[in-house]
């Protein structure tokens, strides 16, 4: 198939940036989205023009690396999938696609379609863990059955892959989903509860310093999710946050 | 040739560590703080290995080449972990996991390590429970455990089918905690360019910012290196986009011994190839085979019908198939080993009867486990006579529940629901048992430069075990590296800071941006990945599933051959002082063209066949084992440290001579 692609080009942090148009053609169907974007810079070295600059490396849906806003959606048109997994056959001969980084206040555009989701880690740093040091003595790991269905939930919670698509999808640019998917895992589970309160206000907290935006509930996160992470886990940190800043010591 | 010291502690193989422990030097908790430590990588072995040190007091510096450490490919693993924990009662012991491990490695392992491996694979699954990683449980509340590729026992932990994302999100959180108390500065989006030695030590790395292109440089008391495999030297593989052999083949080239480089694992089961636009392999979690039946059609009528869209694979009856691992394989049926099914796989397809476009395909048919599935449900539930819809809806219904993610995943690539129609896949490259050589302390033939994970060669022998991978990474980052890396450290305690202003910082660093720029103003007509795709056409064919003298030493030349027109002829456009990903594949695919020839040579040298690696000229000729993969105990029985001499067909042999003294060596049989 032959396509126009509308490519955003930035040559770094600081410059402008703009969309740039690129005919690619002959595409298979069933090449990936990303394989597409191959196509397109192997034409555009042989051409003596500098590829365009993408996020990617598991190419398989489960590292997060990849992102893309695609004809104004978070990781293209397709559902419950990253950019990686999105394949040609979403789209028709003839099409024109644009082609956008993930945009928000609080993930600064690098290069092209190249953007920093630093904030993450560092929401994660302010308190997504349990305090446990290695050891060869930690208890056995049965001493502590935890029922089959909040396993499960906290596995569901667990799935984030940390890409971003909530937040670029967001109008208020709200990572909420991100952040309540690590509160709710942990929030399931026997392990760590001593830091329960401590962690949800650490992250929130740092959540608001990073420059996200406020949760308004429109939902447009859950629907662009690649992992389908649920809305129920952000009325669970609500929860959480309520009960920690009403109680908490600190 | 020399022989190399594993300095593998004396004494009885289950009391060795334990002794070990007790013997080795400690740092105290004062002189810690004064100590740093890089760490390049952040996958399992690198983010254990990263957190533990820094809980215990050392001031680390950890390194990823992606924009944060969770990234790391320990992510894609699906399968699950192996563990001794004997929780389902069905004969599991440390000694089992030993001996398992060993076999499976078709005796090309060092004992003592394994053993070792073993005795800390309890401890791993502790650890990861107290982190809150979400495996699975039965409906008591306990552990649930799966049975795993080519063993007796139920001993594989998992999440889902994501059970490296759960373990590696684990370590990232253990990382975390000593980030945010600045325990752990962590360098992402940063690449590895060399290491640094400094009166015969390794000293600190040569790192290039990714960003900006800056090339810095990095001191510390030790360095580990944790960068996982080299599998994409085969272009196509189910490693990430940015695997690369690069860490390790500088620290190659500086000094360390690179072992048994042509020990490779071809996995069974992955999705094929669909066009020349293909850029990676996708795997199909090896648990498929607990329940999928492998076939070719019999008849080439049949074969040329389905190639040509006449026939489809579901009206063919089941005389009319070929289940291939069932019949030359009766006792294991579709769960032999990898190494054995991938060859199978390949013997059909060479024989014509791949069942796709390309002729490289089979299928993986869950119709029998659907059916039986089913029935049982229906069973379960009381219903006394079900109809066929009904068996087929609950069969898929458990079928779902087991591994719905991985089909949804096939569906996604493929376009064809994998529970109404069988299945295709195809061997393809996935892991690397050969890496740089390490001694009993993981530390190579560099002092002070530790190797962890995949980019070591330890513990797998000439083939892996499933489940074992994501094992070996974090008993390496979170039970062995802490201890033994202390004993290199104690006499380290009085050095103080190491400054990177010295001639040998700078030697380096210059070295590094000579390579750039020389990179940047070849200024060639062809891509980097043109030179990628051809050297992974010379070791697909020439140095893959199969391989024999003439066609290894071919191989040397092309890939020589493609390596000096690589040097005239690459265009890398952009600069040196920016985001350039096509720099970054360039320093890699430039590694991978002198590793590549390296790693032919070794299977040259290697006459046998053992494990992953396959010499047509070394099979059985005849009895019961006619056509198999030949050992021989007798001349191989060794570990092949390979020592850089400046160009990769120049490199001399060390060999380290594998003792068993605690297993017979036995051929594998799976009949
Ligand atoms: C698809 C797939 C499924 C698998 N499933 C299983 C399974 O079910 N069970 C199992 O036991 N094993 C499995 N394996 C194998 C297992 O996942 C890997 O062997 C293991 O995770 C490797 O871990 P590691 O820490 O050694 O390296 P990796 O996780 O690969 O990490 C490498 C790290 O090094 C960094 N790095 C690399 N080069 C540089 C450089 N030059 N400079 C700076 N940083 C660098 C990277 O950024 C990364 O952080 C699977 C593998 C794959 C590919
Ligand atoms: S919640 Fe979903 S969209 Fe947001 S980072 Fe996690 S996986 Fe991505
Ligand atoms: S590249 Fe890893 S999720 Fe897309």
């Amino acid at each position: 198939m032959n396509l126009t692609l509308k490519v955003w080009r930035q040559k770094n942090k600081e410059d402008k940036g703009g969309l740039v148009t690129y005919p690619v053609t002959g595409i298979s169907e069933h090449a990936s989205f990303l394989e597409m974007l191959d196509v397109l810079n192997e034409q555009l070295i042989t051409q003596g023009i500098e590829p365009v600059a993408f996020d990617h490396d598991c190419r398989e849906g489960i590292c997060g690396m990849c992102s893309l806003y695609i004809n104004g959606e978070a990781h293209g048109p397709d559902r419950k999938v990253t950019t990686c997994q999105l394949h040609m056959r979403m789209f028709k001969d003839g099409e024109t696609v644009h082609i956008e980084p993930f945009r928000s206040k609080a993930f600064p555009v690098l290069k092209d379609l190249v953007v920093d989701r630093g904030s993450f880690d560092r929401i994660q740093q302010a308190g997504g863990f349990i305090s446990v040091n290695t050891s060869g003595n930690t208890q056995d790991a049965n001493a502590l059955p935890i029922p089959k269905p909040m396993a499960d939930k906290a596995m569901d919670a667990a799935t984030c892959i940390g890409c971003g698509a909530c937040v670029a999808t967001c109008k208020n640019s709200s990572a909420m989903l991100f952040v309540a998917a690590k509160v709710s895992q942990y929030s399931y589970l026997p392990q760590g509860q001593v830091e329960r309160k401590e962690r949800v206000l650490n992250m929130v907290d740092q959540m608001d310093q990073e420059g996200f935006g406020n949760c308004t509930n429109t939902g447009a996160c859950e629907v662009e999710c690649p992992k389908g992470i649920s809305l129920e886990f952000i009325a669970r940190m609500n929860k959480e946050y309520l009960n920690a800043s009403t109680s908490s010591e600190k | 040739m020399s022989k190399l010291d594993s300095k593998t502690p004396e004494g009885p193989i289950k009391d060795k560590w334990t002794k070990h422990k007790n013997d080795i030097n400690l740092v105290n908790p004062a002189n810690k703080r004064h100590i740093d430590i890089i760490v390049v990588g952040t996958g399992l072995a690198g983010g254990a290995a990263a957190a533990s040190l820094a809980e215990m007091g050392y001031k680390v510096k950890a390194f990823a080449y992606q924009d944060s450490p969770r990234r790391a490919h320990s992510i894609a693993a699906q399968g699950g972990i192996n563990a001794a924990k004997n929780y389902q009662n069905d004969g599991d012991s440390t000694y089992r996991l030993f001996y398992d491990t060993v076999k499976g490695g078709d005796y090309r392992a060092r004992e003592a390590n394994v053993y070792r491996l073993a005795e800390v694979s309890t401890n791993i699954i502790d650890q990861c429970v107290a982190q809150g990683v979400p495996f699975a449980r039965e409906y008591g509340g306990l552990l649930d455990n799966r049975s795993f590729g080519g063993v007796l026992v139920s001993r594989t932990f998992y999440a889902k089918g994501q059970t490296g994302q759960q373990l590696l999100l684990g370590a990232y959180s253990a990382m975390n905690r000593q980030i945010g108390k600045g325990k752990i500065t962590m360098y992402n989006r940063h690449e590895m360019m060399d290491i640094v030695k400094v009166d015969g030590k390794a000293r600190g790395i040569i790192a290039r910012n990714m960003i900006t292109g800056e090339i810095e440089k990095h001191s510390a008391h030790a360095v580990v290196i944790a960068s996982g495999g080299y599998g994409n030297v085969f272009f196509l593989s189910t490693n990430a986009m940015g695997s690369n052999a690069s860490a390790a083949w500088k620290i190659h080239k500086k000094g360390a011994y690179f072992a048994n480089p042509c020990y490779t694992q071809i996995h069974p089961t992955c999705v094929p190839r669909a066009g020349d636009f293909q850029s990676k392999l996708t795997l199909m979690s090896e648990s498929l085979r607990n329940d999928g039946r492998i076939w070719v059609p019999k008849n080439m009528d049949d074969v040329m019908a389905i190639r040509e869209g006449r026939k489809k694979p579901t009206d063919l009856g089941e005389d009319e198939r070929d289940y291939y691992l069932e019949r030359r394989y009766p006792a294991f049926g579709n769960l032999v080993p990898r190494d054995v099914a991938s060859r199978a796989a390949k013997e059909r397809c060479d024989a014509g009867y791949g069942v796709n476009a390309t002729g490289e395909a089979v299928y993986l048919d869950f119709k029998s486990a659907i059916n039986r599935y089913g029935n049982e449900k229906a069973h379960v539930l009381g219903l006394h006579n079900p109809g066929d819809a009904k068996i087929l809806e609950l069969g898929e219904g458990v079928i779902e529940e087991k591994y719905g993610n991985l089909f949804q995943m096939y569906e996604k690539i493929i376009d064809e629901n994998p529970y109404k129609t069988p299945m295709m896949i195809y061997p393809a490259v996935h892991y690397t048992m050969g890496g740089i050589w390490c001694d009993y302390n993981l530390m190579t033939t560099i002092p002070g430069c530790y190797a962890a994970g995949e980019a070591n060669f330890s513990d797998h022998g000439a083939n892996r075990l499933g489940a074992s991978a994501l094992m070996q990474g974090l008993a390496d980052g979170y039970f062995v590296l802490p201890y033994t890396i202390g004993d290199y450290l104690a006499d380290d305690i009085r050095t103080g800071p190491i400054p990177t202003d010295s001639p040998e910082f700078n030697a380096a660093a210059k070295e590094v941006t000579d390579q750039l720029e020389k990179l940047i103003n070849i200024k060639g007509t062809k891509s980097v990945d043109h030179f990628h795709k051809r050297l992974g056409e010379v070791m697909w064919n020439k140095v893959g599933m199969s391989r024999n003298a003439k066609g290894l030493i071919e191989a040397m030349d092309e890939i020589k051959q493609i390596r000096e027109e690589f040097w005239k002829d690459v265009c890398v456009p952009g600069g040196m002082n920016e985001l350039n990903p096509e720099l970054e594949k360039a320093t890699r695919v430039a590694d991978f063209l002198e590793l590549g020839e390296l790693f032919a040579k070794d299977a040259l040298a290697r006459e046998e066949s053992c494990g992953g690696h396959f010499r047509e000229e070394s099979v059985e000729l005849d009895g019961e084992q006619k056509g198999e993969a030949k050992r021989n105990d007798k001349d191989f029985a060794y570990v092949a440290a390979w020592e850089y001499k400046g160009d990769p067909r120049e490199a001399v042999m060390h060999k380290e001579e594998l003792e068993f003294n605690d297993i017979e060596l036995k051929q594998r049989s799976y009949k």
